[in-house]
């Protein structure tokens, strides 16, 4: 290498050799790798050649697969020549194109030929390039010329060996496990670097015996170790053994504690920091250890050198965080650091006075920091921010001379997130300290009066919002906020118009004026504000929908009555939309129907009214549907029948011998089959009502098959009468089933987990199934919600697309009032087939319960009453039982 | 190898920022991109100081950065957050003493660039790992150990005289003690 730069010292014609990479291009640079192929070499060709791949590679350029192949090769070709500076430019080549080139394998022989060689230099090289061909094999033998190498007297080739072996010792460890020997010897080196390596090495080669590691660790410390590196490694060690060994060394001094005092006065500086980060880390430091640390951390923060200074105000900045008092000594040099040409220094000696200040000296830092402020780049300026909120929260006293600070540094220049760390710390101040709120909220005021950034503004103002009603006078606000819908942009005075109706809202006495300013906007230009101040106004001004319930509420405040107060006289608010408005009409419409037929009068209250079932297919002759009411110990179904041909009439009127409908099964809670004739049939024009009977209370459940017996009479469509003579007919309808849904009510819970909690584990009963092959879990899910009956909560009814598992919470009143909660797991797995796992959670289990537990021995006895009472977590069982029965049966419904 | 003194990078930039060399040890900067973006960010926050004399240390992305400014380059040394300060200023030490030792003391950019091949085998020196090979297919990612410190033995080592014996200063042959003493002669004048 030495004659290349003097050639070029000699040669300097002009800028030729300056703009050796000029306008360089990748593919005209493997062309010139050709040279490399020549019988004749010319080393410092090649040497430049390889100086141009290595610029590409250095300035992001990457060589295909094939490129680097190519490189690779004609690169080893150049192993011929003797030229020892271009032998170290292709050891560098290799090891740069390596990584891209498995054909690394062919250079080895070579490698093994320069690691033999008598150039020091060569050996050294061919070491660190082989080591990193080299795999399992290979590295055995190659083992004894490593081994050797180690103990080479030159320290270049000690150290390539050593920093090998910590490379190889990563693939092979049993390998270099066996040098332990010689690596030990080298521990010993008067070079600094061998040093270094040696003990990285031994390290590595003990790391999995403890033990061993505290031996070798107790040994160097008594000072054998001159290298300051070295030194410093070991000192991390000694800091990883105490760590590891704490617990059976309690009693008197800590390990190896005179080592690292001692190291707190070697000649090195590396050291001595390295020591006194080592103490300050320990886990429990006590304040004797820290305190001759601490002593030479306060040395070096006077350092001419920056890096000492910054190096020693970071360590103690760190240990200000949990021993502010072993720092307080340092606050003098600290309060000059404030003044340091380099502002991280400065920052950190800013912040770590922060730290460490007391009450009395707050005042002074600040005047200190304020000039400092000016001058420093915005990063900085958030840390200090940062410290003085923490400062603040600990001397609450001192906040109005900290909240003064922060707002005037508010209002001087600054980019976004500074000033978002100024708003966000004064928003913490103004909810932990109750002095500084009403300060701090005009402070607010006054930034937002102007603010650049839209963001910080709106945050502000909804923070005035909710702040500002809790202050004594909070119409102090108005005016600002008020400023801002006159001056600002379409956000801001949206957030404003939100901000006005807050207090409008809360405060009675502000609302009139609120109620001018708000009708000033619904002439804003921006849809958003408009909108927003029509809404307010509407909620303020108009009627007011709860003002009722407002008025019962202060009537028994004052008059408390004797009647309990009647929550469903509260109006409510129809959150469903027009559906759920549709359902609630349908059933008072039935519920007026059917209490209107005096026959039905005397079985109670209409439990539940189902949807239409439509019995016939769409457009036939006749057109029927049927709708369930459900009644304490009734069940009434409803036929609906109409006639779609204009040219005949049917008649059944008043003939009771022609019922249309006829029960075919009823299948009870126990399975058994009941014929049960119909106790009642009402029948009006278009409409026939046929009830059953039931046990009180109970669910059964049952199918219904359906003949319409009837007279059809023929019309004449000239004059629309009807003839005299009708012939009998009838026709068959689809059967109708009384399913578990229908004395299911779905009702809503607002919070599934509170009243999941509150009905308690005791209340609970868990069962699996297997729900059989499935094309979505969506279906699955969805069947077994409408077999349920139940209302979905929480959204949960719908299934993200492709989910292998859902959870539906599910909740309703069951016949005789027992609130129901159900959660459902569903999963599905590969082959389509579906799981779930149902927890019932019910008022009514919970009796049923104590009703089989207070007879043991009458068990089956008790079970029957509760299925018979119609117990909904049997119930529920038994509709996936049907369920699953009818579809794809995999389960066995165990109680039955 | 938790406990090795580790060197994120060394980078060599000229005045305006762009790269010269650079060589870097760990996965922090993924991309090509994602490392020039570092070099900018290093260099638009050293801007405006001094280090023209002594190295000068910043906190940048969360790393510790040693740099120094030497005529028209910038040399710096990144470390880790609880990296030792002073042990990533002895690698810049290092490099600086070294390019220096090299180049005559004339180092700036175009010196520097006429001479790559040297400022490479310098960082190919004072830094060791890389990808180590298991089997032909399987690279195995692996840490950088620093190899080298001292300035003089890795101009040594570059220049290739070390054959002639030990490396340590007392070793040296009389020839380089006399340049090193040259040398440190020439930097005390132009200080």
């Amino acid at each position: 290498m030495a004659q290349p730069f003097l050639k070029k010292d000699d040669d300097r014609d002009g800028e030729e050799e300056y703009s050796l990479f000029f306008g360089i291009e990748k593919g005209a640079v493997l062309q010139e790798a050709r040279v490399f192929n020549d019988p004749q070499l010319d080393p410092r060709r090649c040497s430049e050649v390889i100086t141009k791949l290595l610029y590409l590679l250095n300035q992001g350029e990457t060589f295909t697969k094939v490129e680097a192949t190519e490189v690779f090769f004609s690169v080893t070709k150049l192993f011929r020549s003797t030229d020892s500076g271009l032998r170290r430019m292709v050891y560098l080549m290799i090891k740069e194109i390596s990584a891209s080139a498995d054909e690394v394998i062919i250079v080895t022989s070579s490698l093994m030929k320069d690691m033999n060689s008598n150039t020091d230099m060569h050996r050294a090289n061919a070491i660190r390039v082989l080591c990193r061909v080299t795999d399992g094999p290979l590295l055995t033998q190659i083992e004894r010329y490593l081994k050797r190498a180690i103990v080479d007297k030159n320290p270049f080739v000690a150290s390539a060996a050593l920093v090998s072996g910590v490379h190889l010792i990563q693939i092979n460890p049993e390998i270099v496990r066996r040098w332990s020997n010689e690596v030990q010897e080298t521990i010993q080196s008067r070079a600094a670097l061998v040093q270094f390596h040696a003990l990285a090495l031994l390290h590595q080669i003990r790391q999995n015996d403890r033990l061993a590691l505290s031996k070798l660790v107790t040994s160097l410390t008594r000072g054998t170790v001159r290298s300051p590196l070295a030194q410093c490694l070991l000192i991390r060690y000694a800091s990883q053994v105490i760590r590891e060994s704490t617990t059976d060394n309690q009693t008197g001094d800590r390990l190896f504690h005179d080592f690292l005092e001692s190291c707190l006065r070697h000649k090195s500086e590396m050291v001595i920091l390295e020591a006194a980060r080592a103490i300050t880390e320990l886990s429990g430091v006590t304040s004797r250890e820290l305190s001759p640390a601490v002593t030479v951390l306060q040395l070096l923060l006077s350092s001419s050198k920056p890096v000492l200074r910054f190096s020693a105000v970071r360590t103690l900045n760190k240990v200000a965080i949990t021993h502010p008092l072993a720092v307080t000594n340092c606050s003098i040099d600290m309060e000059s650091l404030i003044s340091d040409p380099n502002r991280s220094i400065a920052t950190l000696a800013i912040t770590t006075l922060l730290k460490i200040g007391n009450e009395a000296s707050v005042d002074r830092l600040m005047k200190q920091i304020t000039s400092f402020m000016s001058d420093i780049a915005d990063e900085f300026k958030i840390v200090v921010v940062e410290a003085i909120r923490s400062l603040c929260l600990k001397f609450p006293q001192k906040c109005r001379s900290l909240m003064n600070f922060l707002s005037s540094i508010l209002r001087e220049e600054g980019g976004f997130e500074y000033k978002k760390v100024i708003v966000d710390s004064i928003f913490i101040l103004i909810r932990d300290i109750p002095d500084a709120k009403e300060t701090g909220l005009f402070h607010l005021c006054e930034f937002i009066e102007d603010c650049e950034f839209t963001y910080l503004s709106t945050q502000i103002l909804h923070f005035l919002g909710n702040e500002g009603l809790k202050t004594p006078d909070p119409g102090k606000f108005i005016r600002h906020i008020n400023n801002r819908v006159i001056l600002e942009n379409a956000t801001v005075r949206a957030a404003a118009v939100s901000t006005l109706a807050k207090f409008g809202a809360m405060i009675d006495s502000l609302k009139p004026r609120i109620l001018v300013l708000l009708r000033r906007c619904l002439h804003d230009i921006d849809d958003e504000v408009r909108d927003r101040a029509t809404l307010y106004l509407g909620t303020l001004g108009g009627e007011e929908p709860t003002a009722k319930t407002d008025q019962d509420a202060k009537d028994f405040c004052l008059e408390p009555s004797e009647e309990p107060f009647d929550v469903a006289s509260v109006p409510k608010e129809v959150v469903g939309g027009k559906t759920a408005a549709g359902l609630a009409s349908a059933v008072d419409s039935y519920q007026t129907l059917l209490s209107a037929i005096p026959e039905f009068s005397l079985f109670g209250k209409l439990f539940k009214s189902s949807a239409a079932v439509e019995l016939t297919e769409p457009e036939t002759e006749y057109s029927v549907n049927a709708v369930k009411h459900v009644y304490d110990g009734h069940v009434v179904i409803q036929y609906n029948c109409t006639n779609t041909i204009p040219e005949q009439l049917l008649e059944n009127l008043g003939d009771p011998g022609y019922y249309i409908c006829r029960c075919i099964r009823s299948r009870g809670v126990l399975g058994s089959r009941v014929e049960a004739p119909p106790v009642l049939t009402v029948q009006f024009p278009g409409q026939t009502f046929v009830a059953f009977e039931k046990p009180a209370g109970a669910a059964t459940v049952g199918k219904f098959s359906n003949l319409m017996k009837f007279f059809v009479k023929e019309v004449d469509p000239s004059t629309g009468e009807a003839e005299e003579e009708g012939a009998e007919d009838e026709y068959q309808l689809e059967d109708v089933e009384v399913s578990a849904a229908d004395y299911m009510l779905k009702v809503g819970v607002s919070n599934f987990r509170n009243a999941w909690e509150s009905l308690g584990p005791d209340n609970e009963r868990v069962d699996e199934y297997g729900l059989g092959a499935r094309e979505t879990l969506a279906e699955a899910v969805a069947a077994v919600i409408s077999i349920l009956g139940m209302q979905p909560c929480e959204g949960t009814e719908v299934v993200p697309a492709n989910s292998r598992s859902h959870t539906s919470l599910l909740s309703g009143v069951f016949i005789g009032g027992a609130r129901v909660l159900v959660r459902l797991s569903f999963g599905i797995e590969g082959s389509k087939q579906v799981a779930m796992k149902l927890a019932v959670r019910s008022d009514d289990l919970r009796s049923a319960m104590r009703s089989t537990t207070s007879s043991p021995t009458a068990d089956s006895s008790s079970l029957v009453n509760s299925l018979l009472r119609g117990q909904p977590y049997y119930l529920i069982l038994l509709c996936i039982y049907i369920y699953t029965h009818t579809t794809t049966y995999t389960h066995m419904y165990r109680y039955m | 190898m938790d406990y090795c003194p580790k060197v994120k990078n060394i980078v060599l930039l000229d005045s305006k920022g762009k790269r010269v060399a650079a060589k870097y040890c760990t996965d922090d900067w993924p991309t090509f991109s994602a490392k020039l973006a570092f070099e900018k960010s290093v260099f638009t926050r050293t801007q405006k100081t001094n280090a023209q004399t002594e190295a000068e240390v910043a906190m940048i992305d969360g790393f510790v950065v040693i740099y120094r400014f030497i005529q028209d380059l910038i040399f710096f040394v990144t470390g880790g957050d609880d990296e030792n300060e002073l042990i990533l200023e002895t690698v810049l030490q290092g490099f600086t003493d070294a390019v220096g030792l090299l180049l005559r003391n004339n180092v700036d950019k175009k010196t520097a660039v006429e001479n790559l091949d040297v400022i490479l085998l310098c960082l190919d020196e004072i830094v060791d790992g890389g990808k180590i090979m298991v089997s032909y297919l399987l690279l195995f990612d692996h840490f950088w150990i620093i190899l080298e410190t001292d300035g003089s033995a890795i101009a040594e080592k570059v220049s290739g005289n070390a054959s002639d014996g030990g490396s340590i200063l007392s070793d040296q042959t009389i020839t380089q003690a006399l340049a090193t003493a040259r040398e440190h002669l020439a930097r005390s004048l132009l200080k």
